[in-house]
């Protein structure tokens, strides 16, 4: 098999899977709302990854802008008009333009101290959230709101009460963002990313303005992962401060070094396994919370490649 | 009014020496190392419950004098063991390892201690106020700040003058040179971190003693220390000391205007440090960027 087939076989695999998922993951034990999770957090790693492992920037307050995307789509919602497309938008747009401003202060700094600046302002909207709890509903989350059957005029689906239909409709959410985020790295400007990632000091002698690509991707990315936050308001019907807590960013960055950082579909496998192992461990034990966390400490000192790098490594040899 | 302020920008100060404490540890760790050192803040909760376990037998003096040197002794190992693997490898990996350290401290001391917060009390000569005007000055405030700066002096003489000191400011500029001079590098990480992990042990013993024990309590002291280290400039000590201070008579002022935004104020300080001067207030050109 040439290596272009076995790609195609691949992602006909990976899109299969997906497509079947509430067929195949009830008689295993799952359900479809895990699965559903599975695709949101999943392409929020994504879109950590978009910035991490194409860029080569570690930004660790992707979470903030994650939960504003969520909170956009719930004051949506709530407040402006019961429409489950505009709710989308606004929590995307939220996101994403917080992420833009925020991007300008923080794209300058380099490594350990991006890093830091990023988790540190991330933390801001936490405490937003936390603080003004008159608009946001402060430790309870917002609540009062929930996802608007879709109406085509010809017919509506009722996303709301029938779990698949909610499942299909996040696949088709899904598949539009990572179909965009493929096209984007795909294009001259998603080289001139890998080329920032592999050699920063080079891109900057070919004349590329590194600060200005590094800004769009930083926005772009938050654009991605507001869209994700906004999916996933909608299916919990609420959303959370903790999903702005820099725990959270933890988690997104885990998901994608956990499935290869290096490679596109990686984060979502990260997320995959992430998810379900923490449903797994959450309904067996108190104490999850180190299991997770000596899954960090394993995947760190013995994946570090992740799952994905790992097979494909193995796969060469 | 004056009183209040007054009140205010002490109860700053003091939070603020104590952000110091910590920041100047996590500081030592980033400037010479690499590693954001996530886990912090639990080192901080361990230091005080090893505190809380040992002060029945050895009392508080004495555990003020043991814990902070047997947290040091854990961070010790846990350095040997999981992060000394990851040196030279992306700062991300090490950042990702401490933070599933920091869950399993919490959880760690959950599991060992309770979940329920525990009360710690101070000796009698450190808990009674010092005038009826000024109730809020206590015995045990004033003593906290005394052992941070005569800590802080300690530490920035170790720095100065013995070989160790000197030999981590070097490696803080140009660690290869360092190795290339024969120096044990391997052996002055350790050390150095150690020292760090020796500060977040002496912090907790403090913040039990003002704010009791909880599991969770290290998380909320960390990013407070992270900014002060942003807001003083990554690579410099004294920018971190100078950073911890200003947050904390920041926070102490708003809180007597907004008491909402008495957490806020740091975050948008930090905004404007890094608007006017990218850097830090005392961050040099050029350091870890």
């Amino acid at each position: 098999m040439s290596a272009q087939t076995r790609k195609l076989v691949a992602l006909g695999a990976i899109w299969a899977t997906l497509a079947f998922a509430p067929y195949w993951m009830v008689p295993l034990g799952g359900y479809t709302a895990l699965g559903t999770r599975v695709l949101v957090l999943g392409l929020a790693a994504m879109s950590v990854n978009f910035l991490l492992g194409f860029t080569g920037v570690l930004s660790f307050g992707h979470a903030a802008y994650f939960g504003l995307g969520a909170y956009g789509a719930g004051f949506a919602l709530k407040f402006l008009a019961p429409s489950t497309p505009l709710s989308l938008l606004c929590g995307m747009l939220l996101g994403g333009v917080a992420g833009a401003l925020l991007g300008a202060l923080i794209v300058r700094r380099r490594g350990v101290y991006f890093a830091m600046v990023t988790i540190a302002f991330g933390q801001v909207f936490y405490y937003i959230a936390f603080q003004w709890s008159s608009v946001t509903g402060g430790d309870d989350g917002l609540r009062g709101f929930s996802r608007q059957p879709l109406d085509f005029g010809l017919f509506s689906l009722d996303i709301l009460s029938n779990t698949n239909a909610f499942y299909y409709f996040v696949f088709v959410c899904f598949a539009l963002a990572t179909c965009v985020m493929a096209f984007i790295l795909r294009s001259p400007f998603g080289r001139t990313m890998i080329a920032i990632r592999e050699n920063e000091r080079r891109a900057r002698f070919l004349g590329i303005p590194v600060e200005r690509h590094i800004w769009i991707a930083f926005t772009l990315s938050c654009f991605f992962v507001g869209f994700a936050g906004a999916l996933y308001a909608l299916l919990n019907n609420f959303a959370d401060p903790r999903g702005l807590h820099y725990s959270q960013s933890g988690d997104f960055v885990m998901m994608a070094v956990m499935g290869g950082m290096r490679t596109f579909w990686g984060p979502l496998l990260g997320a995959a396994v992430f998810v379900v192992l923490q449903d797994y461990l959450s309904s067996i034990t108190v104490n999850w919370m180190s299991f997770v966390g000596m899954l960090f400490v394993a995947v760190v000192l013995f994946f570090p490649r992740g799952l994905l790098g790992f097979i494909r490594r193995n796969g060469e040899s | 009014m004056t009183q209040v302020l007054l009140f205010n920008i002490t109860n700053g100060l003091i939070i603020g020496a104590f952000y110091v404490l910590m920041a100047l540890g996590l500081s030592l760790i980033l400037n010479l190392s690499n590693v954001i050192n996530f886990a912090h803040g639990g080192f901080l909760v361990i230091g005080g419950y090893i505190a809380y376990t040992i002060t029945p037998y050895v009392g508080f003096w004495g555990s003020l004098l043991i814990a902070p040197p047997l947290t040091a002794v854990i961070g010790l190992l846990v350095e040997r063991v999981l992060i000394r693997p990851l040196y030279g490898r992306d700062p991300l990996y090490s950042l990702l390892l401490t933070f599933g350290l920091a869950f399993i401290i919490e959880d760690g001391t959950r599991f060992i201690w309770g979940a329920q917060g525990k009360p710690v009390t101070v000796p009698a000569i450190l808990a009674t106020p010092l005038s009826y005007e000024f109730f809020f000055i206590t015995g045990y405030r004033l003593f906290m700040v005394f052992v941070v700066v005569a800590t802080v002096t300690l530490l920035f003489v170790l720095l100065r003058y013995t070989r160790l000191g000197i030999r981590i400011r070097a490696g803080t500029l140009d660690l290869e040179t360092v190795a290339a001079l024969g120096i044990n590098v391997g052996m002055l990480r350790s050390l150095n971190f150690a020292v760090g992990i020796f500060l977040a042990g002496l912090s907790g013993v403090l913040a039990a003693g003002q704010l009791g024990l909880e599991p969770t309590m290290g998380t909320g002291l960390l990013m407070p220390s992270f900014i002060a280290i942003i807001v003083g400039g990554v690579g410099s000590l004294t920018g971190t000391l100078l950073g911890g201070l200003l947050i904390g008579v920041a926070s102490g002022i708003t809180a007597v205007f907004l008491p909402a935004a008495s957490e806020a104020i740091m975050y948008v300080l930090m905004a404007v440090v890094l608007l006017i001067r990218p850097r830090g207030l005392l961050g040099e050109e050029g350091m870890l960027t």
